[in-house]
């Protein structure tokens, strides 16, 4: 061949390393400054939360009779002061984040692992199969949601499980619509029509072209499903459905902490400021994430 | 006599997350009086950047720098309240995509009757009298009864009409055609052509017509540029171009193109390699890697647009091609 | 120089009164609206040899797209028989038809949106070759995909690079080395070269010239470009509105076009010199191209053709052997 697309001149040998999407959008992730310092402190919740049995003397579920609704003591070690039944307020905080960040990721993954595989079946599929499919989604839409979870309290009692599957079902919904119109502009896309035309069976192209095409919106989502959840989560802790005692979440402090907070502010104000820097948290995440995955669309 | 329109050392760069984009670097020509101006070149040249500066309609991380005189008077950088008395008055663009010049939720007459009634101060009966006058010059039949249609009642080719329309309503001084006839069918570009070739007769507008067809700058130019990797490479008469081009770029491209006229079946001569990297231009000559004449000074020393007759320039080391 | 088409005794691929109907419009669930048939291709035959290149030709809307895609099978709802090597392709199953594949291939206008963005090029080039020949070693089938890009104008070195590093043309290369690395016998391009830039339309067309001749593949050549259909065809098709208005070689179709559009088509194209251009008479349609839901009663050009009749709204013209080789629809081509 003569002409090539080889520029004249020396050929290098070496073989070239490409740069995926992926590197590219960590790269840009890497230079958004809000999305770097949510990382970092989301990260430092995390692991305080995890590591929260070591990070106080206090434990959990103690009652300090002597202290009850005491303020901030950093000679005492309670640091956040502590509860109307005396138990230290800093540890529960972090006990509370653990829940809180938990519900969120289980909740997540769930929607994610359901709504992923559902709306891409549904709209890689099609037609009939894609109308039935959807018109559920839509079906399971319509349900209000606080009923549902009344209603299983009621049935099966208030229990940790309940509040993931209350919370997954919901989710998911979303992540599938999202995941379906995704799929549905990509299966007209000329490389998944080069597969089908190459002999690649369905599941193949679902799994190369079609899925990881999707993870992009779908990511975005995932970081924004997260504070969703943990907000749902509270919402419901706060309605008294939730976690039950000792267990705490950051929804039943909050809860607690707002009955008394002309007395007692500091029960409220901690909780309240987690909550409310790991949301902020996840929404700079998911900002910097779209903007880095799609730095077309700004 | 003074030109329309004069460019003269416009840069246009773009910021982007990956470095900055050079899109356009150091052009200079003038459009003269009644002149039809072709601009060739590939995707990535600069050549519609050139006018989007022009026009002011550069995107946000993009900054124009230089100078742009229409009739005179320097437009570049102007606050956008006195721009838009030259831009859509006296100076009109149409793009290659007339469905995205073109508002879908209001009707034709609506969009007419309203550049009209701004830059004019007509009413609207006499706007809408006019607005229909210029849609049956363009040949749009039906006229009164189409104006008052919204776009996506119209077909691609009548869409593009309605866009020479409401370019040459308020009878610029200089029309700038984008690419206009590039997303249409081959017998509805050769319709807008003669539309575009038979307004120009009949009125003395000054013609932009920038395009990466070299059939059509042969229908409808008096003179060329040539651009390559944002620059002017050669300029002249579009007989002399066309005949003998002297640069390597401008004889590969009229070599590349397949002809109607000419035996087929033949191998095409080709260009070898890629267009430059626009992040990265080489500090001699952007075509040096393509070239076949390719001198050792071509590689460091970037060789300036120098005139090379009456009226031709070209931006090549080479004495003669 | 295309290699001259042998005249071999066997088609490779003999398409048979295909037709391709749309149905649009088709609701939901529960929604009752009729559905609108569009017939995009419309009964069109045509014999295609070992190593021959068809042109099909027309403007937006006349199904040559359609139709290169409904030969492959990658259409649902396709009339009409496709006979690959003397097998009817509509007869096969699923999985025997996914077997076929390896022989023929595609290639798309739009050289980016042909490539997943999140493969390399090397996963690209090679996921037929993983699909057929599951049996390969990683080294071994590594070699073929660098052999392959090298082939057509790659560097090997590339391998790892992904579609966004590359331009246009290379990525079309990219998409060219995809579909030979089977070593197909037929490939459709569907406009391989209309959205690239003039130097590298060359590059393209002449690569595919070269790949033809090395290894005697047919192609069907699908462009709206006129010069570029006459670079690269044997023969050529003219299509409007779903029906084959003129077939013939080459050359005798420039050289004599018989039906008014193709004539009209051929005029229609600019010429890249100032003299002859604006010498040139030119026969410009009157006329858009009609809605494809709703086409013309008897001839479907009829609308927009010079020397259209009472005859030609009534009855619909059947295509016409007027010498050998040289098919043509119309009432009037002898006029």
């Amino acid at each position: 061949m003569t002409d090539t697309a080889i520029p004249p001149g020396t050929a290098p040998t070496e073989e070239f390393a490409g740069r995926s999407l992926w590197a590219d959008a960590w790269r840009r992730l890497m230079r958004n400054r809000a999305a770097m310092a949510s990382i970092v402190i989301l990260a430092a919740i995390a692991l305080a939360s995890i590591f929260a049995p070591w990070l106080s003397p206090h434990p959990y579920d103690e009652i300090y009779w002597d202290q009850i609704d005491a303020p901030p003591n950093f000679a005492l070690g309670h640091y956040f002061g502590t509860d109307s039944n005396g138990r230290d307020l800093f540890v529960r905080t972090l006990y509370g984040g653990r829940m809180s960040l938990m519900v969120g990721l289980v909740a997540t993954l769930v929607s994610l692992v359901i709504g992923v595989a559902y709306g891409a079946t549904a709209g890689f599929i099609g037609g009939r199969v894609d109308a039935v499919m959807m018109r559920f989604v839509d079906v399971l839409y319509s349900l209000p949601f606080i009923f549902f979870v009344i209603l299983l309290t009621v049935m099966f009692g208030r229990h940790l499980v309940l509040i993931f599957v209350a919370i997954g079902a919901i989710s998911w919904l979303d992540m599938a619509r999202i995941v379906r119109g995704q799929t549905i502009s990509l299966k007209r896309k000329e490389f998944v029509e080069a597969a089908v035309a190459g002999g690649v069976s369905s599941f193949n192209i679902l799994r190369r072209h079609i899925i990881p095409n999707t993870l992009g919106p779908v990511v975005v989502y995932v970081t924004l499903t997260v504070p969703q959840v943990i907000l749902t989560e509270s919402f419901i802790s706060f309605l008294g459905l939730g976690v039950q005692e000792p267990n705490t979440s950051w929804g039943v402090l909050i809860s607690e902490g707002a009955r008394s907070m002309e007395t007692t502010p500091w029960a409220l104000i901690f909780p309240a400021t987690f909550l409310a820097v790991t949301l902020f948290c996840f929404n700079f995440i998911g900002d910097g994430l779209r903007d880095a995955l799609d730095p077309r669309d700004r | 006599m003074e030109p329309v329109l004069s460019i003269e050392n416009l840069h246009t760069r773009f910021a982007t997350p990956d470095g900055l984009v050079e899109a356009v670097n150091g052009v200079s020509f003038t459009v003269g009086e009644g002149e039809t101006l072709g601009i060739v070149g590939e995707s990535g040249s600069g050549k519609s950047q050139i006018f989007i500066s022009v026009m002011g309609l550069l995107a946000a991380n993009g900054r124009a720098s230089g100078s742009v005189r229409f009739r005179g008077h320097e437009i570049l950088g102007l606050p956008r309240k006195q721009l838009n008395r030259i831009r859509g008055a006296r100076m009109s663009m149409i793009f290659q995509d007339p469905m995205t010049s073109l508002n879908p939720y209001l009707t034709i007459a609506r969009q007419m009757t309203e550049v009209l009634i701004a830059h004019k101060g007509s009413s609207r009966a006499e706007a809408r009298g006019e607005a229909i006058a210029m849609l049956e010059r363009v040949q749009i039949p039906e006229a009164a009864r189409r104006i008052d249609m919204y776009p996506h009642e119209f077909s691609g080719g009548m869409r593009q009409r309605v866009m020479i329309a409401m370019a040459l309503l308020c009878k610029p001084e200089l029309l700038i055609a984008d690419e206009p006839t590039t997303a249409l069918d081959v017998t509805v570009q050769a319709q807008i052509l003669e539309l575009i070739g038979a307004l120009q007769r009949a009125s003395n507008t000054a013609i932009v017509l920038i395009t990466h067809d070299l059939g059509v700058i042969a229908g409808l130019c008096d003179r060329v540029l040539v651009m390559y990797a944002g620059r002017v490479v050669e300029s002249g008469p579009v007989r002399d171009i066309f005949r003998d081009p002297q640069h390597p770029y401008t004889a590969g491209l009229l070599r590349s193109t397949p002809r109607l006229d000419e035996a087929a079946g033949a191998r095409l001569s080709t260009i070898p390699g890629q267009p430059p990297n626009l992040q990265r231009l080489p500090p001699g000559c952007a075509f040096y890697e393509r070239c076949a004449h390719r001198e050792a000074i071509c590689l460091d020393d970037r060789p300036e647009l120098r005139r090379i007759g009456e009226e031709r320039k070209k931006a090549c080391h080479l004495p003669h091609l | 120089m295309p290699p001259a088409a042998p005249l071999g005794p066997s088609p490779l691929l003999s398409v048979r009164d295909l037709s391709v109907h749309f149905t649009l419009g088709a609701g939901g669930l529960f929604s009752r609206r009729k559905p609108v048939l569009l017939r995009a291709v419309d009964g069109v035959s045509f014999d295609l040899r070992p190593g021959e290149t068809l042109g099909l030709v027309g403007e937006s809307g006349c199904g040559k797209s359609t139709l290169g895609r409904a030969v492959l099978r990658l259409l649902p709802s396709a009339a009409g028989r496709v006979v690959w090597l003397g097998q009817d392709l509509a007869a096969l199953s699923t999985a025997a038809m996914r077997q076929r594949r390896k022989e023929m291939q595609i290639i798309f206008q739009d050289p980016l949106a042909s490539l997943n963005p999140r493969m390399t090029a090397g996963e690209t080039i090679g996921e037929p070759l993983k699909t057929f020949r599951p049996d390969l070693k990683p080294a071994e089938a590594k070699r073929r995909i660098q052999e392959i890009m090298a082939k057509v104008g790659l560097l090997p070195q590339q391998i790892n690079r992904y579609p966004h590093e590359f331009s246009g043309g290379q990525c079309q290369r990219i998409g060219i080395a995809r579909a030979m690395i089977n070593d197909p016998k037929l490939i459709v391009c569907d406009e391989p070269v209309s959205a690239l830039d003039a130097s590298i339309q060359a590059q393209i067309i002449n690569l595919l010239m070269d790949l033809q001749r090395e290894t005697g593949l047919s192609l069907i050549f699908i462009s709206h470009n006129l010069s570029v259909v006459r670079q690269i065809s044997h023969r050529i098709m003219v299509l409007y509105l779903g029906k084959v208005v003129e077939l013939a070689d080459r050359d005798q179709l420039y050289r004599n076009p018989r039906h008014p559009y193709t004539q009209a088509l051929i005029s229609a194209v600019p010429i890249p010199d100032p003299d002859l251009e604006r010498a040139k008479q030119r026969l410009v349609l009157s006329g858009d191209l009609p809605s494809p839901l709703d086409p013309p009663s008897g001839c479907r050009f009829r609308t927009r053709c010079p020397k259209a009749t009472e005859i030609c709204a009534r009855l619909s013209p059947s295509l016409l052997e007027i010498e050998r080789g040289h098919e043509v629809a119309c009432h009037h081509w002898d006029e």
